[in-house]
């Protein structure tokens, strides 16, 4: 009995030591050598694999970054300036610090504003509705509330305001990946320049229609009426397709814009209040505002 | 035992309450918006403009292409404007839109209904004729029919089918047409017959239609080469692969055409078309509408000019249902909800359906209970249970694999489906992103 388990023991062991040398060198023979600064700069990257940089996971960004020469055209959108420079320093490269970027909602078409005309029953998903019809309102631009940018949005910087049907999106968790921005079948979301106390003005609608048909879609829709591109004294907005748009770097935060703006379209967001104001205007400025600060 | 497709199909309540009302011209419209994409393709160019007077029969765009189709007034009048309209697409689109002055008709155009036998045109001169007259697959896909009479050589076609299944519930307006114009049709099915070089027609029409089977086949003895066929009543049979199947058992494989197993297929209406383009020289500008419903009060087929507002054809019906619900362009199955009464008729509308409330909601969404319904009944063999997930998950390289484009979007998965899930709204999303890729990796 006993030898029988003798006899196992060594057959089993001088099996496991040949398989272990033969192992050994086959793993040098087809050895594959790997940059050890891809590890190092993944380690640093936030893994939150969101795609945001346009490489395929943090890894693929890491490996791109190594073999890259010049870092300008990089940028990890979740770490932001301050992973960017870890990074560069890994690699001894220099990298610029770029702009923070977040996502802004351009539609506010709420119930109140924009009547729903008819009643969709498909499929919960903007992209299939979009595909279908213009939509429940008569805007055929406007935000369908059916909420794919919630449903996309890995970091929840965004949700469905219940009141008025529209996301909102939360400014601190926002990482200005741009999933949201490519997933809304009517380009409602845009990333713009994340201002000091994250202040933001703009142009909270997207509707290219004439300036009758939109305000009769939608109260507070765009109507090309230029007052905003008068008002302004850096050259910020434009008006194309009866619409206009701020452009976030000539922008300056003056809020001139946002007080002639006739149908309360541009909107002004973590702003102070103002000191002379008059009374009723007041109040119709402070209402859309209030629903896109959380 | 009656010919039909041997895989999946289904069959639902047939609902043609309109098919014994014959077919009666809609009073003319005051103002028709006639939209400049009304078939698969490149929307047609404008040539007219603001201002202009224009007879019936006018050319008013120009077709930007060979897949594209020239687009005719429906009316005499004046051009109010070229400008963007709600259409059934959904969506506001370039529309031409023309204020009705009487009803002068262009002097080519022979009104008679005097029936016009031989055919002096070649087979050349034909095709021209039809492409000239902007005439589009009438059956509801709008597929400009010049190009489908167009065979690329190699391609040796033997047989032509119409198709005069009329598989989807409610419609009647085939059926009018081949039991009012059926030596119309023929002659027109002769026409396309010279076209294609061809020397066999097979007409199929379902069993559910004996008065329009046993007329044609009454009619169809002075045509020789012409055979009619009934079909058993199974929907999607009007599906070109379907129909092809059951007439003359060949399948058309993934990603080929029907002019790849040599047979062409043209509907009734087109057929009928063919003849008025080619014999009366008169540019397809109205169609046979079926305005039809469970609460309607006069279900009717009404010889519509195109660009008409759907509101007068709900007028001259009886007026809109107190419980309406859903007003469809096309049938139930395949049809899709209109979000206006102001959107003009097209080429491809073959109906419209006004659903009660009750009917037209959707079922209550819950969980695939993997019964596989969707499976069987899927004429082309797929598996949409399979395909939704796939889509909603995004997973396109095995979308393309699982066959998503051999997709005919028939519905009949979703019709049959007891969890109530949108299959073909996730499939058809599935279908334009593979579709997207395969185009950018042609590129």
């Amino acid at each position: 009995m006993s030898t029988t388990i003798l006899f196992t023991i060594i057959s089993l062991s001088a099996i496991g030591a040949i398989a272990a040398i033969i192992l050994y060198f086959v793993a040098q023979k087809f050895k594959v050598y790997e940059d050890p600064r891809i590890d190092q700069v993944e380690e640093i990257l936030p893994a939150a694999n969101c795609g945001g940089c346009g490489y395929p996971g943090c890894r693929g960004f890491a490996e791109a970054m190594v073999k890259a020469d010049d870092l300008s055209p990089f940028y990890c959108p979740v770490g932001g300036n301050e992973t960017m420079a870890q990074a560069a320093e890994i690699l001894g490269k220099a990298v610029e610090a770029k702009d923070p970027l977040v996502a802004v909602v351009r539609c506010s078409g709420s119930p109140n504003h924009r009547p729903r005309v008819n009643e969709y029953d498909g499929a919960s998903s903007c992209t299939i509705s979009s595909s279908l019809y213009s939509g429940e309102t008569g805007c055929q631009y406007g935000c369908l509330g059916l909420g794919d940018c919630v449903d996309v949005c890995d970091f929840d910087a965004i949700y469905m305001d219940q009141e008025t049907g529209l996301p909102v999106v939360i400014d601190d968790n926002c990482t200005a990946c741009g999933a949201c921005v490519k997933v809304c079948p009517n380009d409602i979301i845009e990333l713009r320049k994340k201002n000091k106390k994250d202040r933001k003005i703009f142009v909270s609608c997207v509707n290219m229609d004439k300036g009758g048909i939109a305000k009769k879609a939608c109260e507070v829709a765009c109507i090309g009426c230029k007052a905003c591109v008068k008002v302004c004294a850096y050259d910020a907005i434009t008006v194309e397709n009866f619409l206009a748009y701020i452009d976030p770097n000539k922008c300056k935060l003056c809020r001139k814009c946002v007080e002639v703006c006739p149908t309360n379209a541009i909107l002004e967001i973590n702003f102070p209040p103002r000191k002379v104001k008059l009374e009723t205007e007041k109040a119709t400025k402070a209402e859309p505002a209030k629903t896109e600060t959380k | 035992m009656l010919k039909t497709f041997p895989k999946g199909g289904v069959h639902p309540a047939e609902g043609k309450y309109s098919a014994g009302s014959a077919i009666e011209a809609l009073p003319l419209p005051k103002i028709v918006s006639i939209p400049i994409a009304q078939h698969i393709g490149a929307p047609s160019k404008p040539i007219v403009a603001k201002g202009d007077k224009i007879k019936v029969g006018d050319k008013i765009a120009e077709s930007a292409g060979f897949v594209s189709a020239n687009i005719h007034s429906s009316v005499s009048g004046t051009v109010v404007k070229i400008d963007n309209v709600l259409d059934s697409s959904g969506y506001k689109r370039p529309c031409v839109i023309i204020d009705v002055e009487g009803d002068e008709w262009n002097e080519g155009i022979d009104k008679s209904s005097l029936i016009k036998k031989e055919i002096s045109l070649t087979d050349k001169e034909i095709i021209n004729k039809i492409n000239e007259s902007g005439i589009v697959g009438l059956g509801g896909a709008t597929f400009p029919s010049h190009v489908k009479l167009s065979v690329p050589d190699g391609k040796k076609i033997d047989v032509l089918i119409i198709n005069g299944v009329e598989c989807e519930p409610y419609l009647t307006s085939d059926h009018r047409l081949m039991l009012e114009k059926a030596e119309e049709m023929l002659i027109g099915i002769q026409i396309l017959m010279k076209a294609l070089s061809v020397n066999i027609a097979l007409i199929g029409v379902e069993n559910n239609k004996p008065d329009a089977i046993s007329h044609l086949q009454n009619v169809v003895k002075e045509y020789p080469g012409i055979e009619v066929h009934a079909l058993k009543v199974q929907y999607p049979q009007g599906g070109e692969k379907q129909l092809i199947k059951a007439l003359i058992n060949r399948e058309v494989p993934s990603g080929a055409l029907p002019l790849d197993v040599g047979a062409v297929v043209h509907n009734v209406g087109t057929a009928f078309a063919v003849y008025e383009a080619v014999q009366k020289n008169k540019p397809l500008f109205e169609r046979v509408v079926t305005l039809t419903g469970e609460s309607v009060k006069k279900p009717s087929n009404f010889m519509v000019r195109i660009g008409a507002p759907v509101t007068d054809l709900v007028e001259a019906a009886g007026g809109l249902p107190e419980d309406t619900g859903k007003i469809i362009n096309g049938g139930p199955m395949m049809g899709k909800a209109v979000n206006s009464l102001e959107v003009p008729v097209v080429k491809g509308t073959s109906g419209i359906l006004i659903m009660p409330a009750e009917e037209s909601k959707r079922k209550k969404e819950s969980n695939c209970i993997r019964c596989a319904k969707c499976v069987s009944v899927c004429p082309q063999g797929l598996e949409p249970f399979l395909l939704n997930k796939l889509a909603q998950l995004e997973i396109n390289d095995k979308l393309e694999t699982g066959g998503v484009m051999d997709c005919i979007e028939c519905g009949s998965c979703a019709y049959t489906c007891p969890a109530g899930l949108p299959l073909l709204d996730y499939i058809r999303l599935g279908k334009s992103r593979v579709s997207q890729i395969i185009r950018l990796r042609k590129q």
